[in-house]
């Protein structure tokens, strides 16, 4: 993956992976703001810094009364989490993986989305879910999935899944100030893969899409990890003469329906490619939406590309049979780019 | 055995006749509300705690405005104990834009930060991990605040119990654990779904004192509540106090309590506590008959009142269901079609 596809031209960076750009940030939001809390299994430096060292030397910084490591109680973490966000904190609570979320979905899904909604406006709920998932690392089916799709359903709660350091950091920092619940997804190798961050990255709009590369033929939207297999595929693409429009969605919900449209009406093609489970995938509410309102105006219809209906394998072959892979991209691509 | 209370507290005077005050509260707002059921003036699904006064009046005169409770469902006692104004508690009951809520909670899911009331969830075993934050808050802030979490006996046996009690004790939490353990959970009997003959023992597997409380007994709560919140307030940590009392109106109000013998029942309403702390109080010379006749009128007119107030407010407009989704209010308009 090259550098060269940062969004912004960039006077002085640094290299750095995911998970270094989610250390800056959290060291800068807890630095700036003494509300900011850290919660969550291991996560504190007695423990390690976590199970891959995103919260390495907070503890020790900023004492394990504001940054505390958990027993294994997904339940009891949320709680803690909506508690003391109700009560003036913005705490950032880790669940160590997203199969994991599904232990405290009703901390998530009926208190921590609804409460405000619920009160009349009288609770806020200023809180971070940070969670990591992905295929690719042999892990199978309770180590691996991506759920955004659930928590994009749910009335409440902003869904984020960042791929580049440079949106890590920016897009933390929005969440951890943002006055409603976010769960950041950290989706596989974007963690640990080094790329440009500039040195004084500061927040990103929640709800922003980035328009990768311009083109003209065929607007391909993803994000996540599944974002480094969709630059594969743009490279034979381009090759292959295809100008393709990369669109990265950044923030799931709320997403940037007007960046997606525009440049789906532009290029007169959509695809929409996800990790996620093709089934009732975002794709299906991405390419709904396209449909309502650009009916007539497409060249082609909208495709999508998601994992098939199966849990993540575990042998190496079916996972990389489970995964979208770049030529099944650039086919779909190359028969959409010639329709119409 | 669950934990014995050596140094037991005792209410003056003035605090045995304010924890009456808050009995009958309830017990009137109780009455009328199920009255207004009846007369088919109010739709709601109402969970009656008529018999379960004393429990959360016991605990309140001990709490301070900015003490929290975090309760459920069948709630609406501890919110009056903890004396919550009346016309936004009914215009909630009865989903009106004045309501507490706006009209989007309901009686099952008020909420009224003024008074401590932080959360009041419709999900069995969910107002304890949630309470938990706010005990971690106030040892943040350096405040001496406490945070009653109270449950039923039901929802000793969800997992969420579990978890938030062993996250209390390890992180020393100023919460008290309250369950309020009627015997039923919805329709099934205590002894078909709970795995030891007292709640308060589970409480040694969490490093906690645990104690059983005659839950119609106000002096006895008051004593066990008096001790878990001295040793909150002094940075000890959580204690879990099982208060055993009984529900005279079933699970919820209008269904057929077969799951209860009659026997049972007419035994339970035989021993109603608020009778029985009505006389101890005429006894011991703290009130007259006379003073509590007219405590009750007094309040009978509040409750009235607040129904009355409740009637003649408007309904919410359809806005609402766009409003209150996140803190920016064009975000579920425009963003959400």
């Amino acid at each position: 993956m090259s550098t060269d596809t940062l969004e912004a031209p960039v006077i002085e960076t640094v290299k750095m992976n995911g998970l270094q750009a989610i250390n800056a940030a959290l060291f800068e939001a807890m630095e700036a703001d003494p509300k900011v809390l850290v919660l969550g299994e291991d996560i504190a430096d007695n423990e390690g810094g976590g199970v891959v060292g995103v919260t390495r030397g907070l503890s020790s910084k900023f004492g394990t009364l504001r940054v505390r490591s958990t027993p294994i109680s997904e339940q009891a973490i949320m709680g803690a989490a909506i508690g003391a966000a109700m009560a003036g904190y913005k705490p950032v609570a880790e669940i160590m993986l997203m199969n994991f979320t599904t232990v405290a979905m009703d901390m998530i899904v009926n208190h921590a989305a609804k409460l405000r909604f619920m009160s009349g406006g009288q609770s806020q709920v200023p809180l971070v879910i940070r969670t990591l998932t992905g295929a690719g690392n042999q892990t199978a089916g309770q180590h691996a999935d991506f759920y955004e799709a659930w928590f994009a359903h749910t009335a409440g709660i902003k869904v984020v899944i960042p791929w580049t350091p440079a949106d890590m950091k920016g897009l933390y920092l929005s969440a951890i100030q943002d006055p409603d619940p976010v769960i950041i997804i950290e989706s596989g190798k974007t963690l640990f893969v080094p790329m440009d961050v500039p040195v004084n990255q500061g927040p990103i709009p929640l709800g922003k899409a980035n328009v990768v590369m311009p083109g003209t033929d065929l607007t391909i939207v993803s994000y996540g990890q599944m974002m480094f297999t969709v630059m594969q595929a743009v490279e034979e693409l381009t090759a292959a003469g295809v100008s393709v429009e990369v669109v990265d969605l950044r923030t799931i919900s709320p997403w940037d329906k007007e960046t997606v449209l525009t440049s789906a009406e532009k290029t007169g093609r959509l695809l929409v490619v996800h990790e996620a489970g093709r089934n009732f995938g975002p794709g299906a509410e991405i390419a709904a939406t396209a449909q309502e309102a650009l009916f007539g105006k497409l060249k082609a219809p909208v495709g999508r590309l998601g994992a098939p209906y199966c849990a993540v394998p575990f042998a190496k072959k079916l996972e990389d049979a489970y995964l979208v892979q770049p030529p099944e991209i650039v086919a779909e691509a190359k028969r959409l780019a010639a329709m119409g | 055995m669950s934990d014995t209370l050596t140094n037991r507290a005792t209410p003056d005077a003035a605090t045995q006749l304010d924890i009456y005050r808050r009995m009958i509260r309830i017990e009137r707002n109780d009455d009328l509300t199920r009255q207004q059921i009846r007369r088919g003036r109010i739709t709601a699904p109402y969970y009656s705690a008529r018999g379960q006064e004393c429990i959360p009046s016991a605990i309140s005169v001990l709490l301070n405005d900015d003490d929290k409770i975090c309760t459920i469902y069948r709630g609406i006692h501890d919110m009056v104990a903890k004396d919550m104004p009346l016309r936004p508690l009914w215009a909630e009951i009865c989903g009106r834009v004045d309501g507490t809520c706006k009209g989007k909670g309901g009686p099952m899911h008020l909420t009224h930060p003024e008074t401590g009331v932080m959360v009041t969830t419709g999900i069995v075993g969910s107002s304890m991990p949630i309470a938990n934050g706010f005990g971690w808050a106030a040892l943040l802030d350096g405040t001496k605040q406490v945070t009653v979490a109270y449950f039923g006996d039901g929802a000793s046996n969800i997992g969420a119990f579990h978890e938030a009690l062993n996250l209390a004790s390890v992180w020393k939490l100023p919460v008290i654990f309250v369950c309020q353990n009627n015997g039923f959970a919805e329709h099934t009997r205590y002894e078909n779904g709970t795995s030891v003959d007292l709640i308060a023992k589970r409480a040694a597997g969490y490093g906690m004192p645990g104690y059983t409380v005659d839950g119609n007994d106000p002096l006895d709560v008051y004593a066990h509540a008096h001790a878990a919140i001295e040793r909150a307030r002094a940075g000890e940590g959580p204690t879990l106090l099982e208060c055993k009392t009984f529900r005279f109106m079933g699970h919820v109000f209008g269904d057929n309590d077969a799951y209860m013998t009659k026997e049972e029942k007419a035994a339970a309403i035989e021993a109603d506590p608020l009778p029985r702390f009505r006389q101890k109080l005429i006894d011991d010379g703290v009130a007259s008959a006379e003073d509590l006749d007219a405590l009750t009128a007094r309040i009978e007119a509040e409750v009235n009142d607040a129904i009355d107030f409740a009637m003649a407010c408007e309904f919410p407009s359809d806005d609402e269901l766009r409003r209150d989704v996140f803190a920016e209010e064009i975000a579920a308009k425009e963003i959400y079609a």
